[in-house]
């Protein structure tokens, strides 16, 4: 873990540097009758940021922090596997929302985790991910009035259907 | 202090009307299913029901926010002792002694140890609390924005200096917090600043809520699972009237110095700000642990050690309440989360509070006496049930977590834009969780910039640009100082430690 403690603070490095970088887009510096401008405050929090991450290597180079002594890598096989499946299906789940809806991506989404990850069992599966995006629906849009994304004009019907049934 | 007693019987009476007595059964027991999930805390149930509250009235609307925090505190224990996971990290220090008490096969004792320690945590945290509130807030009024700013300085000091984390990744992340705060628009001039890419969803500034569901609804769930292998074991724990009212008496036997312990100490670092209730419970341990006469039988599966970080974690949680509500600094991430709730609903938290909104704030105190009460109800009348709950397959638990993450998402700003923030973000905590980077002291921080930079620039723009304005000023000065003594502890006690052992070594060499 020692290396992937070292490319992070590296990472973690050119990243303050480019929000030092964005930051001088404002006025930076102290202006007379008008106090520090507006991209002091950021500026310099990324400059204590590099400086940070500069320790942090420097611990990993000496291994003093615990991950710089752990042998064990950054993603083992089961962590690649995990991040792969769980961290894909989320990616999944935020990509389909804009095309079948909060509502039917939720099902598609509950239907991989549980169905295929969970591996439970039909009846279970289909009844959790019917009945949650379903009681979600009348929570959000009736109850609280708060409108969750409703996907491509196709599925329009349906959710005129639905409308029918809160108003 | 009749005048204490008329405003606390007022709260009381207007927090156990019809509609708030039933937000905070409601609350209560959300909370403690929240609480004792693993993956999810306090944090994560405010944040994630917090849009939730714009039905009622603000005063309803943070009651029942706190007795979820409530609800939660107790919870918390739960997944701790019987899962050996902490629910949240504010129960990180009760899995020390209530994973082996539970692997003894005595589960039961430790949760109503647990339970019994948590009530009188938050009973003594009540009390403190109504009595140096309005004390508190008199000498808020006094605070301008030197002083506001000396304030955050000592909340991001606590976090380096008590945290125990890595000193340059605590305050790395504190930092990132600040600059994520700072994405949007420059207050003062006007101009979009730190726009990446120039995608416009930036320029309404980033919410933090998608930094806090992104941290603890994915980023911790990630990590769980990753740590867990997916595999969580569960033990057994029967429950007989009996037998419970014969394990409260032991557990109050030999658990009483560390409740005690506990419920002071807890809530005078839930007080500090930044510090709150996961500090806290920490601390309360130790110094059980250091008091104690027999520390050996500590993380052994020793009472005690349960009732110190629950009694500490409850009452830790009224404590952060205090400079929330009084000075509007969170003490916690979850108080953080209230605060920005607060401001939501338009209520301004600070000093004028007390005076502007007295029903809102006798309202919320008298509701913690409620809360707290019904918690530790609530809390003994469902352990048999949580356990039976926490046997549910983490997958079921899990996809709901990130359904609940995703949705929660959207709801904080109405914006797909933030639910990929929300993602970029979780991975991002997955990683940094892994090396080891604290996080909680970023959402602490995104929460606190945009109080913190204001303040800082009004301050410098009073004193011409002068630094010094943050010393010399009476109230500011000291607070200030104590900031960087906080800052610059663990410098000391690694300077201590090198001649102690430096001296260890001459006087073995003799």
């Amino acid at each position: 873990m020692r290396r992937a403690e070292l490319i992070t603070a590296g990472v973690l490095a050119l990243f303050s540097i480019y929000l030092m970088w964005k930051s001088t887009e404002l006025d930076i510096g102290y202006t007379r009758g008008e106090g520090p401008g507006g991209g002091a405050w950021p500026f310099w929090l990324a400059g204590i940021m590099l400086i940070c991450t500069g320790f942090i290597a420097f611990n990993a180079l000496k291994r003093r922090s615990p991950p710089s002594q752990s042998e064990e890598p950054l993603l083992d096989r089961y962590g690649k596997k995990m991040l792969l499946l769980v961290g894909g299906g989320i990616f999944g789940f935020i990509a389909l929302i804009d095309i079948i809806s909060m509502y039917g991506a939720m099902f598609v989404f509950l239907v991989y985790y549980l169905g295929f990850l969970g591996r439970h069992s039909w009846r279970l599966t289909m009844t959790i991910s019917i009945l949650a995006p379903i009681v979600f629906f009348f929570f959000f849009e009736a109850l609280m009035r708060i409108t969750l994304p409703k996907g491509m004009p196709f599925l329009e019907p349906v959710f005129n259907f639905m409308n029918t049934i809160i108003y | 202090m009749m005048e204490v007693l008329g405003n606390l019987g007022d709260g009381v009476l207007l927090s156990i009307q019809p509609l708030n007595l039933m937000l905070i059964l409601i609350g209560v027991t959300l909370g403690l299913f929240i609480g004792a999930m693993p993956g999810l805390g306090s944090v994560n149930g405010v944040a994630i029901l917090l849009p939730i509250t714009f039905l009622v009235p603000p005063g309803s609307a943070i009651i029942f926010l706190a007795a979820i925090y409530y609800g939660a505190m107790y919870g918390g224990a739960i997944s701790s002792i019987t899962l050996g996971i902490p629910g949240a990290s504010t129960a990180v220090a009760t899995t020390f002694d209530g994973r082996p008490l539970a692997m003894q096969g005595r589960a039961r004792l430790a949760l109503v140890t647990a339970a019994i320690a948590s009530f009188i945590g938050g009973t003594v945290a009540n009390v403190l609390f109504t009595g140096f509130a309005p004390l508190l807030a008199s000498v808020a009024l006094s605070f301008g924005p030197p002083e506001i700013f000396a304030l955050m300085l000592l909340a991001f000091a606590t976090f380096v200096g008590l945290g125990g984390d890595d000193i340059p990744k605590t305050v790395f992340s504190i930092c990132v917090g600040l600059v994520l705060a700072s994405v949007g628009f420059d207050e003062i001039s006007g101009e979009p600043r730190l726009i990446f890419g120039g995608i416009t969803g930036f320029l309404h500034g980033i919410n933090f809520l998608v930094l806090a569901i992104g941290v603890y609804g994915i980023g911790e769930m990630l990590w769980t699972i990753d740590s867990t292998r997916g595999k969580i074991t569960t033990t057994e724990a029967e429950m007989t009237v009996k037998g419970t009212i014969d394990d409260a008496k032991e557990g109050m036997r030999r658990g009483w110095k560390g409740t005690a312990i506990g419920s002071f100490l807890g809530f005078f670092v839930g007080i500090l700000p930044a510090a709150g209730a996961t500090p806290g419970s920490l601390m309360a341990y130790g110094v059980s642990k250091m008091v104690s006469k027999k520390p050996k039988e500590f993380g052994k599966g020793h009472p005690g050690g349960v009732a110190a970080p629950e009694a500490a974690n409850n009452s830790a949680s009224t404590g952060a309440m205090l400079p929330m509500l009084t000075l509007g600094i969170p003490g916690s991430p979850t108080t953080a989360i209230l605060l920005g709730g607060m401001v939501i609903w338009g209520l301004t938290p600070g000093p004028r509070l007390f005076t502007d909104q007295p029903e809102f704030v006798w309202g919320l105190i008298g509701s913690f006496y409620v809360s707290n009460i019904a918690a530790v109800v609530v809390n003994l009348a469902f352990i048999p049930m949580f356990i039976a709950m926490l046997r549910m397959p983490f997958t079921l638990l899990a996809s709901m977590i990130f359904v609940l993450s995703v949705v929660g998402g959207y709801a904080a700003t109405n914006d797909m834009h933030d639910v990929w923030l929300m993602l970029g973000f979780g991975l991002a905590a997955y990683f940094l969780r892994k090396l080891d980077y604290p996080l909680a002291p970023a959402v602490l921080a995104i929460v606190l910039g945009p109080i913190a930079e204001p303040t800082l620039r009004q301050s410098l723009l009073l004193s011409s640009g002068d630094a010094t304005i943050f010393l010399t000023r009476p109230i500011a000065g000291p607070i200030t100082v104590i900031a960087l003594i906080l800052i610059l502890l663990p410098l000391f006690k690694k300077i201590w430690d090198r001649a102690r052992r430096r001296n260890k070594a001459v006087a073995q060499g003799n």
